[in-house]
């Protein structure tokens, strides 16, 4: 017990990052809850932005805010340069070829349901199958079984260990099938914690011929990914806990089979043509945007994209790394506490269960200590049922946390138990 | 931590480790579920009710210690009531809870969970059994939500 106490009063400086400026970035950090410093652990729910990310928006709302891709007078102009110019920096943040490929939704949900509903509506046909995995968010499980209630496709879902991994044979065996139409599956589980072999699963999906769709919520803060290495053909993300506004969310997807596919939503912005009798619909990435879309929130995202670039997303990851290394450590300390979530390849995050202990009275003796996490069951249900618990505790790191931060919230928890234990 | 002794008091921290009337009723006149979608929490009711009055209650599930020691209390309050008094006690109760109202004589042990109020999102959990009695008087077939 005595090696961790002391590692936690050498400097925060194992990582390269200047952490006393990245925080000083962030406003809402600085403030105190119920008479504490905030130590905020619900990143894997919704990231802080930082103060570039509120200016840009600021700056479009007080600037040159006007409807995009219309106007001919310059505020119409600008906004549509900048809105642009943020699925530009979303292109190079995935290194995606084009930047037809990037398309705007309003979340990472609403990106895999505009799969389910255009792709999936197009080609799954009654007893077809669509393959997950049993470490799925709701947001990648619901849209497919609607999917599957709409056509007669059959839902299968590719078991994992104890520890959290994902069972690559049992993955390649559902694969193999024959009828496989498409696989989607997280790249970082926001249960867990684990990062799945997501290169590996795309090489074994394609080697039969089977479309692959990741879901890269949990994931795009914390790992560089690169689209045409991966060669998935689809990438769904959020904005908001990637430092960006909320509102926003990502898709990529290959150009042959985007140009291919149906719009999703009809209206404006997506069309050539239109009359009564026939409309012509808008090329990419238009064709999949009706409506006048979040614009300064996209904008705002593209803030946060160049505040991210400059600090490095190696850099953040290796800070995250070192920082759950030594969380994990010290709440291992603390008796009958289980981590949930246990895979060899994990970031971001602990979830964890106390004996007897319901995690929302965790949570809430947290929160009167300053501490913010989450506590329930992460709207994944099924790992839930898997591991037969109702709900689990979750710290959740982001860049600007600190292990001074781990240390309060593993004082916390001391707390939780003196006051359950008294 | 003198403010979360105020939630969590001892006969609260009491009730949640050794709930009262914890078992099932094993041919109840009435049942029904209580979820709470927020959280996952499922806890269902069991009552026998002669002549309008409730011979006996119980209740079985998994739950925080708000709401097991609600539905524990609950469950202790209740028996031996007769029927038309548990809108009007969960009424009472409902203000405590929700509102800085005084606590009224006739709630008893119920008033421990008064610290609630400070917790807006924990008001489900305490009110979670509550719901869930009322849907079995109803006789809801279909389990009863907090939201």
């Amino acid at each position: 017990m005595n090696a961790p106490l002391a590692r936690s009063t050498t400097p925060v400086a194992r990582s390269e990052l200047d952490l006393a400026r990245i925080r000083a970035d962030f406003p809402i950090l600085r403030q105190r809850v119920h008479g504490k410093p905030l130590v905020y652990l619900d990143n894997a729910a919704s990231v802080q932005k930082p103060k570039a990310v509120i200016d840009a928006v600021g700056a479009c709302y007080s600037g040159y805010y006007a409807n995009i891709h219309r106007g001919v007078h310059l505020l119409s102009e600008r906004s549509t340069a900048a809105y642009e110019g943020a699925r530009e920096k979303v292109r190079a943040f995935l290194n995606a070829a084009s930047v037809q490929e990037i398309i705007f939704t309003r979340n990472t949900t609403e990106s895999i349901n505009l799969v389910a509903s255009s792709f999936g509506g197009q080609r799954v046909k009654a007893g077809d199958e669509i393959v997950i995995t049993g470490m799925e968010h709701h947001s990648n499980i619901v849209p497919w079984q609607l999917l599957c209630e709409h056509t007669g496709a059959v839902l299968k879902v590719a078991p994992f260990t104890d520890a959290g991994e994902l069972i690559l044979e049992e993955y390649e065996r559902l694969l193999d099938s024959g009828r496989v139409k498409l696989a989607a599956f997280v790249h970082l589980s926001n249960a867990l914690g684990t990062i799945n072999p997501v290169k590996t699963m795309i090489d074994l999906a394609h080697a039969r011929g089977i479309p692959v769709l990741v879901d890269g919520a949990q994931s795009v803060p914390h790992l560089a990914v690169d689209v045409r290495e991966l060669d998935c053909e689809f990438y769904a993300f959020s904005s908001h806990k990637l430092y960006g506004p909320s509102g926003v969310g990502v898709l990529y997807g290959k150009q042959a089979l985007l140009e291919a596919m149906p719009p999703y939503q009809g209206g404006g912005d997506m069309i050539r043509l239109v009359t009564f009798e026939k409309t012509e619909y808008a090329d990419l990435p238009n064709k999949f945007e009706a409506g006048t879309p979040n614009i300064a929130g996209v904008i705002g995202l593209g803030a946060a994209l160049d505040w991210l670039n400059a600090i490095g997303l190696d850099a953040v990851a290796a800070h995250e790394h070192d920082l759950l290394e030594y969380a994990i450590a010290r709440i291992s300390e603390i008796p009958e506490l289980k981590i949930m979530g246990t895979a060899r390849d994990k970031a971001a995050l602990a979830a964890f269960t106390m004996r007897s202990i319901h995690p929302h009275d965790i949570g809430t003796i947290l929160d009167r200590e300053g501490v913010a996490i989450r506590a329930g069951h992460h709207c994944a249900q099924p790992v839930m049922q898997r591991y037969g618990v109702p709900a689990t505790a979750r710290a959740s790191f982001a860049v600007y946390n600190t292990r001074d931060e781990v240390d309060s919230l593993v004082a916390a928890l001391w707390k939780v138990k003196e006051l359950f234990e008294s | 931590m003198s403010d979360l002794r105020d939630l969590y008091q001892e006969v609260i921290l009491d009730h949640n480790k050794r709930p009262r009337n914890f078992r099932v009723l094993p041919q109840p006149t009435h049942k029904a579920d209580g979820v709470n979608p927020l959280c996952g929490d499922r806890i269902s009711v069991f009552l026998d009710i002669e002549e309008g009055v409730i011979k006996d209650i119980a209740f079985q599930g998994a739950g925080c210690a708000i709401s097991s020691a609600s539905a524990s209390l609950m469950t202790e309050a209740l028996k031996g009531k007769p029927v038309k008094e548990v809108e009007h006690l969960f009424e009472a109760f409902h203000n405590v809870v929700t509102t800085d109202c005084e606590c009224p004589r006739g709630l008893g042990k119920l008033g421990v969970l008064a610290g609630v109020r400070d917790y807006p999102s924990r008001v489900k959990c305490a009110t979670l059994a509550w719901h869930a009695v009322r849907a079995a008087l109803e006789e809801r077939k279909q389990p009863v939500a907090t939201e």
